[in-house]
């Protein structure tokens, strides 16, 4: 039971520009079990949505080039498969909720046809009518009620809207939720609704999530576990509670100091001083060093390795290492 | 002063994007070269008192007509015997330079109309815009031979006609812009500062919203050289015998089973001019903008 | 719907007015008397003055204006100077062949221009995608009057494979002396159409909703016709919309070129005969006809955009709140 049945191993893409190579993801691993949620943290640019596209196999190519790595979900690597196979693990096995529900659904098509879509293109033999009844069912499932099918996208607010992307991801019960900043775009009261939705309906579909954001509050509400990456690197993983409780990489600490907390009576924030490397020209080393605190010699020479402090918290800093 | 010094980096954060585009640089040197040339042929014009012109380019040498290209003549001479090349070297200033003033004078006139009509908005843009739209309602190669048909064949009538069959484009492509930049921060802080409408429009709207204006202006010129020569080659345009390409080629035509030389040339000329301004405009409008490259 | 086509309608009667009134004012500014052109050189005053009466030429322009329009709807365009042959008679009589070319040419421009434009966003950057570009760009730089010498030159000087004067007797004929005209008068357009398109698609591509629906786990194939391309086909539609009005100007050198008996020919050789009342006709029905083409793209727009159509949905459904 306790076996990960989605397993990224070593995952490296490239971007080729006209600057130069974007290494947007370098021997990126992580594991997410069944029924379980993974939050997967980090800044914009640190390659979060590269990550998800990359287990989708859409990431836009070119510029963009799986280098190396696997995507195991359960015994088959994704990334071996050919086109027509990938077709059929897409909106079936692993489905995808994107960032922005604003431009996430065709604007020229209903809502109705755009759920059906997924539902007829992996269950070929179902009738319109069937096609149709489940896409209402779906619209219900998600709160909306189903005399609006054949709306228009822009008959939506940015919630509804979103709520319709949720329908067609869980349209074909995936084993695999893939949520991409679901509710950035959304107002913060929204957010909550929506969040709790994903949550109850994943259950509900025994579905296991990547959830990938850049707040730490949706995770520490919303996950089991947590993967915080930085510059294509996953720098720590490990339980909600030894992320919160317990972090070892300087850059989990400087994140979870620099939330706002009530019941810290704290005087001033404290912000991780400098900004992410260029991507084009990362530092050698630990990715990390030009803003950490905590830097020593080996840091600029050498990437430390991800060591696994045990429980299934890993961390990827020398200072541990000494330890 | 930090305007001034802002502006200029602006253009030369321009100049080193526009570089960048190989194409447009072609296009942009043989476009200096062509214009180079022309000056040059109206220098000797000047100074031969058109005796040079008068013997060579328009001189009819019946004995050698159509003859084709040879080492004396490379591009042959046409259906009269004058030499082609010569021809079309004099051409140059009809199809560039009458291109240009047609364009210069809509880009002014569309230019401050558009301005009004964004700026005023209300009666004075309704007004503006609905008689622009009238206007673009008439395809511009027929309103500008309706025009050439009405006031008669002339040079100057040739240069009105296409003038106000491209005001509306330039209208439209201002008042565009002037919207953009109407409300925007900077031209609030202006107003709030004190200035008037005079000293925004011209300072700050003007220069915000000549990028557009200046693409429009290049690829119109194309367009323009383009009707010129359609209007030259229809009998509505220059007459000859001067050396317009347009009319050269409408002579071609009666001597195409003749020679293929006098029908090749001309028209090589045309396009390769107009080819020149397409991609500069194109470099310029992605230079200028690059928020619009793909 | 209905409602949205009724609007488009009655904001066309405006923009007809001032189209006709323009034309009108144009051609009432050609010198001369029209007078002394009917009747020639050695008609007496007496008869110049009647005739000029007769002709309404006495009165403000705004009343030869309005009786001009009077008489248009009753299809009255006036008579020929030259052959006193009704002009309504003779545009009427041209101009199909003028639409025929016209709409044989937008056919080249679409059957060139549409799927070179796809497959060139679809491989942007690539061979295929530069080499599209650079013909496109020579196409839209070619006047297409030296484009229509070349090819008679070639097809039919050199290898007589097709006519180049004239338009054919008989449907056969008629389809082979089409040819050249078509292509010269498609090509320009085609190579408008091919970067129309071109930029169209490769808008769409980046779109948010383009990748739900490859997550969705559709082909390729059906993500480029059933998302892209739909989508896509709005900014195009309105280029070959304006493209038309493009062809009707060009159909004049066209038609000149390969001598097709189409309104384009009419007109100029009117304007060389100073036949003002037949170019004052051609103008404006070929004005009318681009006016008309016009208000019918922007109602196609409805038909693929929903946000346009929805505006004007039927009163009786109720409005509804998009809050949450």
């Amino acid at each position: 039971m306790d076996e990960a049945f989605l397993r990224v191993r070593n995952l490296t893409v490239h971007y080729k520009t006209d600057d130069g190579t974007v290494q947007a993801l370098n021997q990126v691993s992580l594991e997410v079990r069944e029924g379980e949620t993974l939050g997967l943290v980090g800044e914009t640019g640190a390659g979060k949505t590269t990550l998800a596209r990359s287990i989708m196999r859409l990431i836009p190519s070119p510029p963009g080039k799986i280098v190396e790595g696997s995507v195991f979900l359960e015994n088959r690597d994704l990334l071996r498969l050919n086109e027509l196979e990938m077709l059929k693990v897409r909106g079936k096995s692993v489905s995808m909720i994107f960032q922005d529900p604003m431009t996430s659904l065709n604007p020229i098509l209903t809502v109705g046809d755009q759920i059906e879509e997924v539902i007829s293109v992996h269950n070929p033999q179902l009738s319109k009518d069937q096609l149709k009844n489940k896409a209402r069912e779906m619209l219900e499932l998600v709160g909306i009620s189903s005399d609006r099918i054949n709306e228009y996208p822009h008959q939506f607010s940015g919630g509804m809207k979103q709520r319709v992307i949720i329908a067609i991801s869980l349209a074909c019960n995936p084993k695999l939720l893939i949520a991409d900043e679901p509710t950035t775009a959304l107002d913060v009261t929204i957010q909550a609704q929506i969040l709790e939705m994903i949550g109850k309906l994943k259950e509900q579909t025994n579905a296991a999530m990547l959830l990938i954001t850049h707040d730490l509050g949706v995770v520490a509400q919303n996950c089991d576990r947590v993967a915080v990456i930085y510059a294509g690197e996953i720098v720590e993983t490990g339980t909600i509670q030894q992320i919160f409780k317990n972090p070892q990489h300087p850059y989990t600490i400087g994140l979870l100091e620099s939330i706002p907390s009530l019941a810290k009576k704290v005087k001033r924030l404290n912000p991780i001083a400098g900004m992410m490397p260029d991507p084009t020209d990362l530092p050698v080393g630990c990715k990390f060093n030009p803003r950490c605190k905590l830097s020593v010699e080996s840091c600029f020479q050498r990437i430390p390795p991800l060591k696994d402090l045990g429980n299934g918290h890993a961390v990827r800093c020398f200072l541990r290492d000494k330890d | 002063m930090s305007e001034t010094t802002k502006v200029r980096s602006l253009g030369g954060e321009t100049w080193r994007r526009f570089k960048k585009n190989r194409l447009a640089l072609i296009g942009m040197v043989f476009l200096l070269i062509m214009i180079l040339t022309a000056l040059i042929t109206i220098a000797i014009d000047i100074t031969t008192h058109n005796s040079f012109y008068n013997n060579h380019v328009i001189k009819q040498n019946l004995r050698l007509r159509l003859k084709g290209p040879s080492r004396e003549h490379i591009f042959g001479l046409d259906e009269f015997g004058r030499d082609i090349l010569l021809r079309m070297i004099w051409g140059i200033r009809y199809s560039l330079f009458m291109g240009t003033i047609a364009i210069a004078m809509s880009a002014v006139i569309g230019g401050v109309l558009g301005a009004l009509s964004g700026y005023h908005g209300k009666i004075t843009d309704n007004f503006i815009m609905r008689f622009m739209d009238i206007l673009l309602a008439i395809p511009s190669m027929l309103l500008a031979t309706a025009i050439v048909a009405a006031l008669g064949t002339s040079l100057v009538n040739l240069l009105i006609a296409i003038a106000i069959s491209y005001i509306p484009t330039f209208a439209r492509t201002v008042r565009a812009s002037v919207l953009t930049i109407k409300d925007q921060e900077f031209i609030e802080a202006a107003r709030a500062l004190g200035a008037g409408d005079g000293r925004i429009i011209f300072k700050y709207i003007i220069p915000n919203s000549l990028a557009p204006l200046i693409v429009q202006a290049t690829l119109g010129v194309a367009g323009a050289i383009l009707s010129i020569a359609g209007l030259s080659f229809l009998g509505l345009g220059i007459q000859p015998p001067t050396p317009e390409w347009g009319s050269m080629l409408s002579n071609a035509r009666t001597y195409i089973r003749q020679g293929w030389h006098i029908t090749v040339i001309p028209g090589l000329g045309i396009m390769l001019n107009i080819l020149a301004l397409n991609v500069m405009g194109d470099g310029l409008r992605d230079a200028l903008d690059p928020h619009l490259k793909n | 719907m209905w409602k949205y086509i009724l609007k488009r309608l009655l904001l066309m009667i405006p923009v007809l007015l001032g189209v006709t009134f323009i034309v009108f004012f144009i051609m009432a500014l050609t010198p001369g008397d029209p007078a002394a052109i009917i009747l020639g050189d050695q008609a007496s005053a007496e008869a110049l003055a009647l005739k000029r009466i007769e002709l309404g030429l006495n009165d403000p322009i705004v009343v030869r204006y309005f009786n001009y329009m009077k008489n248009m709807l009753h299809g009255d365009l006036g008579t020929s100077y030259k052959n006193q042959i009704s002009v309504a008679q003779q545009v009427w009589d041209k101009f199909p062949n003028t639409a025929i070319l016209a709409v044989a040419g937008i056919f080249v421009a679409l059957l060139i221009g549409i799927p070179v434009g796809i497959l060139s966003a679809k491989k942007q950057y690539t061979v295929v995608d530069n080499s599209a570009m650079i013909l496109s760009l020579i196409g839209v730089s070619m006047p297409n009057f030296w484009l229509g010498l070349l090819l008679s030159l070639l097809f039919a000087l050199k290898l007589r494979l097709l006519p180049s004067q004239g338009m054919g007797e008989g449907l056969i004929p008629m389809l082979k002396s089409l040819i050249l005209p078509a292509v010269t008068l498609g090509t320009g357009a085609a190579a408008t159409v091919v970067r129309m398109t071109r930029s169209s698609m490769l808008e769409v591509i980046r779109q948010d909703y383009i990748s739900t629906a490859r997550a969705k786990g559709i082909s390729e194939k059906i993500v480029t016709r059933h998302h892209m391309l739909k989508n896509a086909m709005i900014p195009i539609i309105t280029a070959v919309g304006l493209q038309f009005g493009l062809l009707l100007g060009g159909a004049m050198l066209t038609e000149t070129v390969f001598s097709w008996p189409g309104l384009g020919r009419l007109m100029v050789d009117s304007i060389t005969s100073k036949d003002i009342p037949m170019v004052l006709g051609s103008v404006i029905f070929m004005a009318v006809m681009f006016s008309f083409v016009n208000m019918i793209v922007d109602i196609l727009y409805a038909f693929i955009d929903p946000r346009i159509k929805s505006q004007y949905k039927a009163a009786g459904l109720k409005k509804r709140g998009t809050a949450l």
